[in-house]
């Protein structure tokens, strides 16, 4: 989850995290977490690693800012599967949600 | 590797997504894809967002989800068969060195059978199947993440955009603090290696062996709890 700025507009911080900027906070699937953005709609990145519960890790070099995982409990906070969108082997891009309906296996491999 | 399962199963209500987690992206994991020919969805993750997401440490991992897109069972070791690896002989004019790391390799514990069985009767029997968890099982099962782990994941992200930009100086810095944060997560170390190539030795002073054996053999492939 990596920016490029220290401050990104709502939409992208939801793209890349899938935390989106609601009035009652940040919220994802059936959670949402207290947070009130500093210069809304644009979400400041320390802050909501603050809010979030997750390490920020900036490479000043690099002007790169990337977000941790949520700390301190399991790796799964909640039972609801997280979203994501990720580009398939054709170019098109998947979002897990869009499976809603089917079982599905999600499958981790690598090439390595 | 998982066409066969996908066509057996997905008459029967089974999507397969599966998730190349590889830094390298398409150039990497394009060829495999490109001979597999998957007719499931097949997508690549270059920063091993589903580790963050999902608390993944290893492949092939697989993760349940039922229709209404809640977790029924966390990562666990995901095999559609028997690999070939758990029966390889050591051949007789091995080195040391071989003999030791087909021996850590057979030692893993994979149970494909009773994965692959299990995964057949939660799509039969749905909610009623035994190996469908609630989601208070789900969550006990789920890896637990330490504040320290959990600094990872962005380290392994600037690491790989900094590496796809061709500073991989400045990359291996940040795959060193991945691995130093989370040193079972074995994506991590895997894929950087890979990516270094010759010379990983070099650069990480360290390797597959050492640290199988490091953190032990039972970190590498937890046993299957069905």
């Amino acid at each position: 989850m990596i920016f490029r700025s220290p401050e990104v507009a709502a939409p992208e911080f939801e793209r890349v995290t899938g935390w989106r900027l609601k009035p009652e906070g940040l919220c994802r699937e059936d959670r949402c977490v207290p947070f009130v953005p500093s210069h809304p709609p644009s979400v400041d990145v320390a802050l909501a690693a603050k809010a979030l519960g997750m390490p920020l890790v900036h490479d000043a070099g690099h002007d790169l800012w990337a977000l941790g995982a949520e700390a301190g409990g399991r790796a799964l906070a909640s039972a609801t599967a997280p979203d994501f969108e990720l580009p398939d082997h054709r170019g098109s891009t998947l979002r897990l949600s869009s499976l809603r309906g089917q079982k599905v296996l999600l499958v981790a491999w690598a090439s390595w | 590797m998982w066409q066969d399962l996908w066509s057996e199963l997905h008459p029967q209500g089974l999507e397969i997504v599966t998730v190349a987690v590889d830094a390298a992206g398409m150039d990497a994991a394009g060829p495999w894809i490109a001979k597999a020919s998957p007719r499931h969805p097949s997508v690549i993750d270059r920063s091993h967002l589903v580790d963050a997401l999902f608390g993944i440490v290893n492949v092939p991992s697989g993760v349940w989800i039922d229709e209404a897109g809640t977790i029924v069972r966390p990562p666990e070791t995901a095999y559609p068969r028997r690999p070939s690896f758990l029966d390889r002989a050591i051949p007789p004019d091995a080195s040391e060195a071989d003999r030791e790391r087909i021996g850590l390799v057979k030692a893993l514990t994979v149970d494909a059978e009773a994965y692959v069985g299990a995964l057949r009767d939660w799509v039969r029997n749905g909610a009623e199947s035994h190996y469908a968890l609630p989601p208070d099982e789900v969550l006990h099962r789920s890896r637990p993440r330490p504040l320290g782990e959990a600094g990872a994941p962005a380290h392994f992200a600037i690491a790989q955009a900094l590496h796809a930009e061709g500073a991989t100086r400045d990359a291996v810095a940040h795959f060193r603090e991945a691995h130093r944060l989370h040193p079972t997560n074995w994506t991590y170390r895997r894929d950087a290696w890979s990516l270094a190539g010759p010379a990983r030795e070099e650069i990480y002073r360290t390797g597959w062996v050492e640290e199988v054996k490091k953190e032990g053999v039972e970190s590498y492939y937890p046993r299957l709890r069905l």
